[in-house]
């Protein structure tokens, strides 16, 4: 392993260099997979889908739909019997037999124009069997509901996830240690309570879309809006029968992602429908109401909390029951579970703990990746058990955080060593941005002001080897083109790719580009955009062919002049000798090679340098107990403050001041990291307060922007502080570890507990609307 | 179908199109202009990534039949940016960190130009009120307002 601490730090390391994307992206030149011109051959596909949320497909008359004039092809699930699935195989691409979910994919139409596929699909008729319909968790959990997989014995699934077969739980996640019922008699104060975290879209601003082609030969493209093209590859070659080096995957910039545009979501459609007209490009858009109500979701969370301390404040025992509404199949609900389960103590040293986490199929919309991959939820119950905890203490909140939380060498719940972490740094360095334990006086008589505080921790919630690869080339002028296939979805990831590769060779920063768009007949691997796992993983193996390249160039050199390698660097672009003090630009040598004395031949040639980075070293844990050596790569922690005025006639929360600090081991790019904190907050403040899929019977009531609504530019705090604490991690990029979805997952408790302070209510979850907050303070009586 | 033929100021080139009477203006400048800078986020008025000037007004060209611009002055994203040189708006957006993703700049922009022609020198509440119909779920909105204030900084050195 590298070890950080002792390596030396370059220049660009640290730097807020601006975004190598940006010019193209105020022009409008940057293009998105929506912009890619295909010409007249176009076509388009449209989708009917099921509108029950539970029943049995007992016919389906396509012919009036074939006989249309532009129709140019009709597809049912019966075209494409096998099943698909990240973690999990438990669905089809387009339903088969059975619908699940308002909104499953039935039939598939491609016809000339969108007008033509929309008309097609009033003709098709559908016979349905309506069946009872699991619409809550907790129910569909219980041997009374009826059952939405019959066939889960079946499905294909990885050895860490563990489904029940004959009931809905498609994973059930636990830890046992220590005990926790001798536990809590020790204890002097004891909190309960059970927290709804309603069902969330992730709402990008550039909706889904996908294009699809097949060649005579065979061979598939598909251009997508994408997180994932390389597990696109594989999985969709996979159910659909052909080779993944026949299926490529294009993938141009993402008009934001936050997990919606990971694993398979709707690019197998156009897909499918291409196998079935050779050489038509066919393009498939979700409506901004598809966008909502069939794409997927962050599901719903009913946590069941037990938590409880000594006299001294010390926690001694934690009960953690959550039920995740996984909806109608899970493209990566189990594994959120999974990572529920394994954090869910949150960043709390906790002796004795007992953790069931299980997913739960029901008849709502399939669960998704959503930044903070389930942390969200799980901290918005964990924050608030906490606070309420130190209230019944009688301890200040800030002591009783420090007092408890995780440090390096703790033994975490499932037996992992914690590495050292910033965390105890970011919850004073919050403390005292919010000025803690100062009440300021509200802005009129009829507002109350609150200060709230929460912690959150994350790992990235992957399989045990998820592995990214880079390659560095060089043009002739000695500009430096970097290969990746980890993908720029707004974070920064080329940028921070490049400088990275920059750093590591030795060349300025305006020598690199990116070889973009992603490409997966081109790129080299990564395995997908998530987990906020690019700038370590991805980052290691790019820095790796930088230095590949460096060695390669610098073995040349030493060579042609007959230095001892050490003597020699790469500085500003130049090798530089601090021997002899001579000096060569790269340019030309990094192609052509250098030549010997007097005409005698080359040395050298192209250098191309490769890089790869695989984590190797987690291990599986106990079905049972939860335990094993390492359940995850490494934790990303930070804290939250917020201090808020409530206004007693409306119930409206403004946000007065807002601070972040996260501990991402080192910050490569600073500006990057604190726009990640600033955007991550307010997309965490906008599902506290306003967020919710209004799910009724299965049918999302509200699937507009008018209808859901989320943070605009007048709903922001005043003031906005981020601060970064760096705790260097063994194994990142000259320490760095990721920080691109924590900013959210604290928000929720940091608010309710914010609001608790104000006016002393909760709520039994998000969204703290006004509405809800007035409800509850006539409830509790704050008002009358 | 009914197909009619209109002449229009698009980013001072004139054009003639000839377009279905249902097309709107913002496909009509993505499909038949070829000017993708224009986003598509919604298709219904209701998120401001399709925000074009329109006779020097900020419309969601979503919900403007094409046809309705027949005679009209339009400018897209394309058309802020003269010779290479960068709007002022444009290169604070730049040095502000106002980009994230990127999908929603281009409507970002428009209507923060739309401002500055109203109002050269906004208040912090007349920009978050001029942008409120423009979603963005990237950069939390902090950096665009510290954007448009900046491209009033810039355009005034620019004219010192
Ligand atoms: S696309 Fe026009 S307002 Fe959203
Ligand atoms: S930058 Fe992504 S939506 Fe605004």
């Amino acid at each position: 392993m590298v070890m950080a601490q002792t390596e030396k730090i370059p220049d660009l390391i640290g730097k807020s260099v601006p975004r190598i994307d940006v010019r193209e992206k105020v022009t409008g030149a940057a293009i998105y997979a929506d912009d890619i011109q295909f010409g007249k051959k176009l076509l388009y596909a449209r989708v009917k889908r099921s509108p029950y949320p539970h029943a049995l497909i007992k016919s389906i008359d396509t012919s009036k739909a074939e006989a249309l004039p532009g129709v140019k092809a009709v597809v049912t699930g019966k075209d494409f019997p096998n099943r698909i699935g990240l973690y999990l195989k438990d669905k089809h691409i387009f339903a088969l037999n059975r619908v699940r979910f308002v909104g499953e994919p039935v039939v598939g139409v491609a016809a000339v124009s969108e007008e033509i596929a929309e008309q097609a699909l009033e003709l098709i008729d559908v016979e349905y069997e309506v069946l009872e319909a699991v619409t809550d968790a907790v129910y569909g959990a219980t041997p009374e509901a009826p059952i939405i997989h019959p066939k889960l014995g079946e499905y294909e699934v990885p050895n860490f996830i563990f489904p029940q077969p004959g009931t809905n739980i498609s994973n059930h996640f636990k830890i046992r240690k220590g005990d926790t019922e001798a536990a809590f008699k020790e204890c002097a104060a004891v909190v309960e309570k059970t927290i709804r975290v309603p069902h969330v879209q992730h709402v990008p601003i550039e909706p889904h879309v996908a294009i699809a082609q097949m060649d005579e030969t065979g061979k598939v493209t598909l251009w997508a809006s994408s997180q994932s093209p390389f597990a696109q590859r594989n999985l969709i070659a996979k159910t659909l029968g052909i080779s993944q080096s026949d299926m490529r995957v294009i993938a141009p910039y993402v008009g934001g992602g936050f997990g919606c545009k990971a694993g398979v979501t709707m690019e197998a459609i156009p897909v499918a429908i291409a196998t079935k007209v050779p050489g038509y490009p066919v393009k498939f858009r979700l409506t901004r109401e598809e966008e909502f109500y069939t794409n997927f979701v962050r599901q719903g969370l009913t946590i069941k909390l037990k938590v409880g301390c000594d006299a001294d404040g010390n926690l001694l025992a934690m009960e953690n029951t959550m039920y995740w509404d996984g909806g109608a199949s899970t493209e990566y609900g189990v594994n959120i579970t999974r990572a529920g389960g394994y954090s869910s103590t949150g960043p709390y040293d906790i002796p004795n703990v007992k953790t069931d986490s299980l997913c739960v199929y029901t008849n709502h919309p399939i669960g998704g990746a959503y930044r903070g991959f389930g942390m969200s939820e799980l901290h918005a119950g964990i924050g608030q058990v906490m606070d309420e905890l130190a209230n019944e203490i009688g301890m200040d909140k800030v002591e009783f955080h420090l007092k408890n939380v995780v440090q390096g060498g703790d033994t975490l719940a499932t037996g992992m060593k914690m590495h050292p972490t910033g965390l105890s740094k970011c919850i004073e360095k919050v403390a005292d941005a919010i000025e803690w334990g100062k009440k300021s006086p509200p802005s009129a008589p009829n507002k109350r002001r609150g200060k709230g505080i929460a912690l959150m921790w994350k790992a990235p919630a992957m399989p045990p080897n998820p592995g990214s690869s880079a390659w560095v080339e060089f043009a002739e002028d000695g500009t430096v083109v970097v290969g990746v296939g980890g993908q720029e979805i707004g974070q920064g990831a080329f940028t921070v790719a490049a400088q990275m590769a920059a750093a590591a060779l030795g060349v300025p920063m305006d020598w690199v580009r990116i070889a973009g768009p992603l490409d997966t007949q081109y790129s080299p691997y990564e395995w997908q955009t998530v987990a906020s796992r690019l700038t370590w993983s991805m980052g290691n193996a790019v820095k790796r062919a930088a230095e590949d390249a460096r060695q390669q160039i610098l073995d040349m050199v030493a060579e042609a002049w007959d230095e001892n390698v050490d003597d020699l660097d790469i500085v500003e672009g130049k090798v530089v000798s601090y021997k002899s003090e001579r000096d060569i630009s790269l340019k030309n040598i990094v192609i052509y090679g250098i030549p010997k004395e007097n005409d005698q031949g080359w040395i050298g040639g192209p250098i191309i340098g490769r890089g790869k980075f695989m984590p190797t070293y987690v291990t599986g844990l106990d079905k049972e107990t939860g335990q094993g050596q390492r359940a995850v790569v490494h934790y990303t922690t930070g804290a939250q403050a917020l201090e808020v005025e409530v206004d007693l006639e409306t119930g409206k929360i403004d946000v007065i001041n807002a601070v972040s600090a996260f501990d991402m081991g080192r910050a490569i790019n600073p500006d990057l990291v604190h726009m990640q904190m600033e955007g991550g907050f307010v997309q965490g403040l906008s599902s506290a307060i306003f967020e919710e899929m209004m799910l009724k019977d299965g049918y999302m009531q509200n699937p507009s922007f008018v209808d859901y609504r989320i943070a605009t530019t007048t709903d922001i705090p005043k003031k906005m502080t981020t601060i970064i604490v760096e705790e260097p991690q063994d194994d990142g990029p000259w320490g760095a570890r990721g920080v691109g979805e924590h900013p959210m997952v604290p928000t929720i408790a940091a608010l309710a507990n914010a609001v608790y302070d104000a006016v002393g209510v909760r709520l039994d979850g998000p969204p703290y609307s006004a509405e809800r907050v007035y409800m509850a303070m006539l409830k509790a009586g704050v008002v009358k | 179908m009914a197909h009619h033929t209109i002449t229009l100021t698009v980013n001072g080139e004139t054009e003639v199109v000839t377009v279905p009477a249902h097309m709107t203006l913002l496909e009509m400048i993505r499909e038949e202009l070829a000017l993708t800078g224009t986003k598509n986020g919604c298709a219904s008025g209701e998120c401001g990534a399709c925000t074009v000037l329109f006779n020097g007004e900020p419309v969601n060209s979503c919900m403007v039949l094409a046809v309705e611009a027949d005679g009209a002055t339009v400018t897209t994203v394309e058309g802020l940016a003269h010779d290479h040189q960068l709007d002022p708006l444009q290169e604070a957006f730049v040095e502000s960190g106002a980009v994230q993703c990127g999908f929603c700049t281009p409507g970002m922009l428009i209507s923060s130009k739309a401002l500055l022609l109203r109002a050269p020198n906004p208040s912090d509440d007349e920009i978050r009120e001029a942008l409120v119909g423009n979603l963005c779920r990237c950069t939390g909105y902090v950096r665009i307002v510290d954007g448009v204030k900046k491209a009033v900084k810039i355009a005034a050195q620019s004219e010192e």
